[in-house]
């Protein structure tokens, strides 16, 4: 390279870098990486506070002792520091939830995204969506009062509290979550995909199910993995629906205790801060945090697998 | 008597053919035939409705809301109108297959792609399957190319291959009209020349209908062409006359590329 030609590559003129514009782009990107990172920040200091809280309980309790023994009962005086009946109660609830949301959810996100006339559509998806925004208390009491005493009269030896009817409950709330996001899924799907199949002789029904299911079925998955993460973390339902006692069952006709009704109890009690009893809920929510990373990771690895290609 | 001999020789025939998309008269007055096993080639200019006239016979437009068609199309020897709201759209799609402009192929192996025609009829035995997936990639010479591999998925192939794998999904299930919509305007020279030469091989076996932007592929496949303005059929004759002497100015103007 000679001096010569370098000093004529050098000379820009009008064609330079705006300093000003340079400055006011900067200010723009660090404004919209530091909204993006907050999320990021606040969720690993969530972590940090769980972890941090849940040593000081795992101090005075072995991991051995917490993940083995069957008795929840740190507030009693012979004391015993076994989650298993919280991650029962948990399971058991959210299964029945699942059972109801997962096929409810997927029919009206089919029905809405491959059968229903326009008029129809655009009246059901707000109603739907409304059933979302009710609050979890009114749920709660939805459930203990008019769903437990109906269900009383098919099993008269249903309990007052009892997972069965918090996790119906529950399911009907999860229900606008999973149809909406499936049927949005289901709706991406190009329309020649459809074509496809109508040509080939395909009914809708066999249309719906055979090509435009599996084609979204990254989207479906997803809307899945948020009910599940949703039925999991409920809270409301559960402790006003399903009783406060810690109970080590798969039966859901019994009274039990989810993780989350545990902390509302514990948090909204009188215990002296800084006690064992206090200690026990970041455990308990540190549990809660990994049982639903699980779910949110087997999701994901889902997505990556069956991405959507059309 | 002259009619039914002359309706031997055709597979479909169309009447005083309308169509409307909601008000707007798309097709208007079409008078058309195709004769069985041969290849009728549907050119004209874009919008000039050659794709709405192509989607008529496997009632296609029943899917939207708000579609009309007026007048018939009759299928022979049924001697049957299909167009009539007493025929279901399903019956007449099982007879009458339909390859789109883009290739595509469902969400599944190669293997059920061309499957999906039979076991949407029903057909679960595991043999029928076979020999009709084999026989429709044979058809559609792709077989050599994917016989190993008939369980991966339909999107690892080419475009051109999928485009294949379109026909022989189209040609498993017998069909007896197949419909061609620009079947190689996504695909590049190379499998545009294949996808030709397959059509030119299948009209032994199928009555074909193909739309396309491309005069040159019509004058090289086709037996007769049609040519298309503005929702009108303004000349229907063999391919030769309608590209040596068309009898209207019109044609001749679009066909030396003078218009269009």
């Amino acid at each position: 390279m000679s001096k010569q030609s370098s000093e004529k590559t050098d000379h820009v003129g009008r064609l330079g870098y705006s300093y000003r514009r340079n400055l006011h782009e900067r200010f723009i990107e660090s404004v919209l990486f530091l909204s993006a990172f907050l999320s990021v920040i606040i969720m690993l200091a969530i972590i940090a506070m769980l972890v941090k809280e849940s040593v000081i309980f795992f101090q005075h309790v072995s991991i051995w002792e917490f993940l083995t023994d069957t008795q929840w009962t740190p507030l009693f005086n012979d004391a015993h520091y076994g989650i298993l009946p919280l991650v029962t109660g948990t399971l058991v609830s959210s299964m029945v939830a699942l059972l109801v949301a997962l096929p409810l959810g997927t029919i009206i996100a089919i029905y809405l995204s491959e059968f229903a006339p326009f008029a129809v559509r655009e009246v059901a998806k707000p109603f739907l969506e409304l059933l979302g925004g009710i609050p979890t208390v009114v749920y709660g009491y939805f459930a203990l009062l008019f769903v437990t005493p109906l269900l009383q009269l098919i099993f008269p030896q249903l309990p007052g509290f009892n997972l069965l009817s918090a996790g119906l409950v529950m399911g009907i709330m999860i229900i606008p979550y999973v149809s909406s996001m499936t049927e949005d899924a289901m709706r991406a799907v190009p329309m020649h995909l459809r074509e496809g199949s109508y040509a080939m002789g395909a009914t809708r029904f066999q249309t719906a199910v055979r090509v435009v299911a599996p084609a979204a079925f990254s989207g479906i998955a997803a809307a899945y993995i948020l009910g599940i993460s949703r039925a999991v973390g409920e809270t409301m339902v559960v402790a006003i629906a399903a009783g406060m006692q810690p109970n080590l069952t798969w039966n859901p006709m019994e009274p039990a205790a989810t993780i989350t009704a545990y902390i509302v109890q514990v948090s909204l009690g009188d215990l002296p801060h800084g006690s064992i009893g206090y200690q026990t809920i970041f455990a308990a929510g540190l549990t809660l945090l990994l049982m639903t990373l699980v779910f949110n990771i087997i999701g994901h690895i889902m997505r990556k697998r069956y991405r959507e290609i059309y | 008597m002259q009619d039914i001999a002359e309706s031997n020789r055709y597979k479909a025939e169309v009447k005083n053919l309308s169509f409307f998309y909601g008000t707007f008269n798309a097709l208007k007055h079409i008078d058309m035939v195709l004769h069985d096993k041969k290849i009728t080639a549907l050119i004209g200019p874009s919008g000039c409705g050659k794709s709405t006239f192509l989607r008529c016979f496997n009632r296609m437009h029943d899917l939207y809301p708000g579609n009309r068609y007026e007048g018939n199309i009759m299928l022979y020897p049924d001697n049957v109108n299909i167009l009539s709201p007493k025929v279901d759209p399903i019956e007449v799609r099982m007879r009458i297959s339909m390859v789109f402009q883009k290739p595509n192929p469902f969400p599944k192996s190669i293997y059920e792609n061309v499957a999906y025609g039979l076991r949407v009829r029903g057909i679960r035995q595991r043999a029928i399957l076979d020999e009709k997936v084999e026989n429709a990639l044979r058809n559609a010479a792709l077989w050599d190319e994917v016989k190993d591999r008939l369980s991966d998925l339909a999107f690892n192939l080419s475009g051109g291959q999928q485009q294949r794998l379109c026909i022989a999904r189209a040609l498993a299930t017998d069909p007896e009209i197949l419909l061609f919509d620009e079947p190689t305007s996504a695909l590049d020279p190379i499998a545009t020349a294949s996808i030709e030469e397959l059509i030119a091989d299948l009209k032994d076996k199928v009555t074909i209908l193909i739309v396309t932007h491309n005069m040159q592929q019509a004058a090289r496949v086709s037996d007769y062409t049609a040519y298309m303005y503005l929702g009108e059929l303004i000349e229907f004759d063999e391919t030769d006359t309608i590209f040596i002497k068309p009898q209207h100015k019109q044609t001749e103007d679009y066909i030396t590329g003078r218009f269009g």
